[in-house]
C-alpha cells in the first residue's frame, strides 16, 4: 500500500516493481517500466508538493527571527516592537547613531583580533600535534591519544576557576590573552578531526621524501600541512565562529573598566541592559538590533564562503562517536 | 607494515577491526618517538597545567576557602561541600537545569531526526534548505537571545501574536515560573541544525535497498522507521543524545542573557540555571571555593548520567557486524 510512495526512490529493478505492485493491490497498466505508473506518479507529486510546503514553512520559521532582527534595526524606537517585517518607517540612521552611541568599533576591533589569533593559534598548534599522532610511533601513542579523546568530555566548569587564577596570577586579567592563550596548546577536537586528516594521506608520500632527506618538521610543513588546507580552514572557521560567538569568556576577563575593552558579544549584552524599555534603560532598543545585525553578519559571510566546511568538520563530529 | 595499519585506520573512521595488538610489541625507533613527543610537546604542557594541574588545583580550591586579594587558600575541610546541601539554590538550580535536560534533549532529537529525514526525502533542492536551517547555527548567543527577548514577550512578542491567530492566548514566557524553560528550549530547538546534519550524515549511509525489501515484504513507513531507520542510525542517535545532555546540563548562555544581565528577573528561582548559578557565586561573589565545589558537584552528575546513558546505550545500539 503505502510503498507506492516509496517507489520514486526504487525505480531500479522492473522484476522488484511489478511484484510490488501485485501485492499492492494491482495495477493492470504497470507490468514492465515506471511509464505506466500514472496514479503512483500522480501520488508522488502530491507527496512532493506536501513535502515542499512543510519544508518552505520551517524554513520561513527558521529565518523569521533574522527578518524580524534586520527589520527592527531599521525601524524608529517608537516602532521597534510592532512585529511587522515591512517597517512603518524606514530608518536607517539608526545604524550611525548607534555607531555613535555605541564603540562598535572597539568592539569589533577586539573581537576580530581575538578570534584571529584564536583561530591561527589553534589551528597551527592542533595541527602539529595532530601530526605527532598521526605519523610517528612512540610509546604510548594510543593512551595519549584516548586522553585527548577523553578531555573533550570534561565539563568546563571544572577548570573554570583555576583558569582564572592562572591568568590572575600572570597579571592577564583584564587583558585578551585568556581569550586566546590556551589555544597554543591545541584543542582536543581539532586534534582529532586533522589527525584524521592527516592518517588519509598516503604514507608513500612521507617515506619518498625522506628518502630525498627532508626533516621530521620539513615531513609535516612542506608536505603533510599544503595538502591538509581543507582541514585547516574547517578548524579555523569553527575556532573563529566559537571565538566570535563566545559570551563567557569575555563576561569573566573583560567586563570591568570601560566599555571599549568589550567583545561584540559582551557589549551587546550590556547594551541590551542599557537601552531595553523597563529595566531603568532608556528604551532605544533599535540601537541593540544594529548591533546585532553587526555581531551575525561576519557569521553569515563566513557560513556563505565555508559552508561546505562547516557542513563536512559537523558531520566528522557525528562520525567519532 | 606500520604502513597498512595507519592506511586502514584512515580509510574508515568508522569502527572497523581493532588495530592489530602486536604494535606494542615492536621496538620504537628512537629518534622516530623523540620527535613525536616533541610533537604533540604542545599539547602535553597544555594538559599538564590548563587540564591536569588545573583539576587538582580545582579540587584543593574546592577544600579551601579562597582569598583573591592575597591569592591565598585557607583549607576548610569539607565546609564548601557541606555548604551544598544547605545552600537550597544549588539544589534548586539542580533541578532546574535537569528539568530543562529532560524537557530539551528528547524535543531536540527528535526535531533535529524530522528534519534531516525531510531533507533526506527531497533529493534535489535539499541543498538550498539545509543552508537557511544552518543559519541559526551560525547567530552568536547574544544576538539570538535579544531577538528571543522580544519575540517571546508575553505581552506584545511575535509568538503570542501568532497564538493568538489561531486562537491560542499564549503564556507569559518570561515571566511565569512554568514558561521559563520552555521558553529556553524553543530557543535551543532553533539552533538545533548541528544535530540535524549528524543525523542527515548517517541517513544518506543507511542502504537504499533495506527499505525497498521492507516495502516488497509490505511493511509501511511506520514500520519501515523503526525497524530500519532506528536500528541503522542508532549509533548518531545515541551520540547525539550523549552530546546534547552533556551540553543542556551546562546551559549557561542563553539563561544569563534572557534572565541575568542585570537585578531584574521576574523568575529568579524558575530561571536559576546550575551554571549561572556557578557563576554568580565565582565571577559575582569570588567564592572560588564554594564555586569550585559546585563544579565538582555537576562533574560527578554528568559523569553519572553519561555511564548510565552509555550502559543503557550499549544495548539499544545495533553494531553492523562488530562492536569497536
Amino acid at each position: 500500500m503505502s510503498n507506492v510512495i516509496g517507489t520514486a526512490n526504487a525505480t531500479v529493478d522492473p522484476r522488484v516493481q511489478a511484484i510490488g505492485v501485485e501485492e499492492s493491490g494491482g495495477n493492470p497498466a504497470n507490468d514492465s517500466r515506471p511509464v505506466g505508473e500514472t496514479p503512483g506518479r500522480v501520488k508522488d507529486t502530491i507527496v512532493k508538493a506536501i513535502l515542499w510546503v512543510v519544508l518552505v514553512a520551517f524554513a520561513f520559521g527558521f529565518l523569521y527571527p533574522f527578518l524580524w532582527l534586520i527589520s527592527a534595526s531599521f525601524k524608529p524606537r517608537g516602532e521597534v516592537f510592532d512585529n511587522r517585517i515591512i517597517p512603518n518607517t524606514f530608518n536607517p540612521q539608526n545604524y550611525a547613531e548607534a555607531w555613535d552611541k555605541l564603540p562598535l568599533l572597539s568592539w569589533m576591533g577586539n573581537s576580530i583580533l581575538i578570534a584571529v589569533l584564536a583561530a591561527t593559534l589553534v589551528t597551527l598548534s592542533s595541527s602539529i600535534v595532530a601530526f605527532g599522532f598521526a605519523y610517528f610511533k612512540f610509546p604510548f601513542r594510543n593512551q595519549l591519544f584516548g586522553l585527548i579523546l577523553a578531555t573533550m568530555m570534561l565539563p568546563g566548569a571544572v577548570t573554570l576557576i583555576p583558569t582564572y587564577l592562572i591568568w590572575n596570577n600572570l597579571h592577564l586579567v583584564g587583558t585578551t590573552v585568556p581569550l586566546w592563550g590556551a589555544n597554543l596548546f591545541g584543542s582536543a577536537f581539532y586534534i582529532f578531526l586533522q589527525r584524521q586528516f592527516f592518517l588519509g594521506l598516503p604514507r608513500e608520500l612521507f617515506e619518498a621524501a625522506r628518502m630525498d632527506g627532508a626533516s621530521y618538521w620539513g615531513l609535516f610543513w612542506r608536505i603533510a600541512a599544503p595538502l591538509s588546507i581543507p582541514s585547516f580552514i574547517i578548524v579555523f572557521i569553527f575556532e573563529f565562529q566559537a571565538s566570535w560567538n563566545n559570551l563567557q569568556a569575555p563576561l569573566i576577563y573583560l567586563n570591568f573598566g570601560s566599555i571599549e575593552n568589550f567583545t561584540v558579544p559582551l557589549g551587546i549584552s550590556y547594551a541590551m541592559t542599557a537601552y531595553s524599555p523597563g529595566n531603568g534603560g532608556q528604551g532605544d532598543y533599535q540601537w541593540v538590533m544594529v548591533a546585532a545585525v553587526i555581531v551575525t553578519l561576519p557569521m553569515l559571510i563566513l557560513f556563505a564562503f565555508g559552508q561546505r566546511y562547516f557542513i563536512e568538520g559537523i558531520a566528522t563530529q557525528g562520525r567519532k562517536g | 607494515m606500520t604502513a597498512v595499519a595507519s592506511k586502514s585506520e584512515a580509510a574508515a573512521p568508522v569502527p572497523t577491526t581493532p588495530a592489530p595488538r602486536q604494535v606494542h610489541k615492536r621496538k620504537f625507533n628512537r629518534r622516530e618517538a623523540v620527535a613525536g613527543y616533541l610533537f604533540i610537546a604542545p599539547w602535553i604542557v597544555g594538559f599538564l597545567v590548563f587540564t591536569l594541574g588545573a583539576m587538582i588545583y580545582s579540587l584543593v580550591i574546592s577544600f579551601s576557602r579562597f582569598n583573591l586579594a592575597q591569592n591565598t587558600a585557607t583549607p576548610v575541610g569539607f565546609d564548601n561541600y557541606n555548604q551544598l546541601f544547605e545552600d537550597p539554590k544549588v539544589m534548586m538550580s539542580l533541578g532546574n537545569t535537569l528539568f530543562f535536560a529532560i524537557l530539551a534533549v528528547p524535543l531536540e532529537i527528535m526535531f533535529a531526526l524530522f528534519l534531516a529525514m525531510l531533507l533526506n526525502r527531497v533529493g534535489r533542492g535539499a541543498g538550498i534548505f539545509r543552508t537557511l536551517y544552518y543559519l541559526p547555527k551560525m547567530t552568536p548567543s547574544v544576538a539570538a537571545a535579544s531577538v528571543f527577548l522580544l519575540l517571546l514577550n508575553g505581552n506584545y512578542g511575535a509568538i503570542n501574536r501568532g497564538l493568538a491567530l489561531i486562537g491560542i492566548q499564549g503564556p507569559q514566557w518570561l515571566t511565569d515560573p512554568a514558561w521559563v524553560k520552555p521558553s529556553i528550549v524553543i530557543m535551543t530547538l532553533w539552533g538545533v541544525s548541528g544535530t540535524m546534519i549528524i543525523f542527515l550524515a548517517a541517513l544518506k549511509n543507511v542502504p537504499r535497498d533495506l527499505y525497498e525489501v521492507a516495502s516488497l515484504d509490505g511493511a509501511g513507513k511506520v514500520r519501515q522507521f523503526w525497524n530500519i531507520t532506528v536500528p541503522m542510525i542508532s549509533g548518531t542517535i545515541f551520540f547525539n543524545v550523549l552530546v546534547l545532555t552533556i551540553a543542556a546540563l551546562q546551559v549557561f548562555d542563553q539563561a544569563f542573557l534572557l534572565f541575568w544581565r542585570n537585578q531584574t528577573n521576574a523568575s529568579p528561582e524558575a530561571s536559576l540555571f546550575y551554571a549561572v548559578y556557578l557563576f554568580q557565586q565565582a565571577f559575582r561573589s569570588f567564592n572560588f571555593g564554594f564555586a569550585a565545589a559546585m563544579a565538582w558537584l555537576i562533574f560527578v552528575i554528568i559523569m553519572i548520567i553519561t555511564f548510565i546513558q552509555v550502559k543503557f546505550g550499549n544495548r539499544f545500539v545495533y553494531y553492523e557486524g562488530d562492536k569497536d
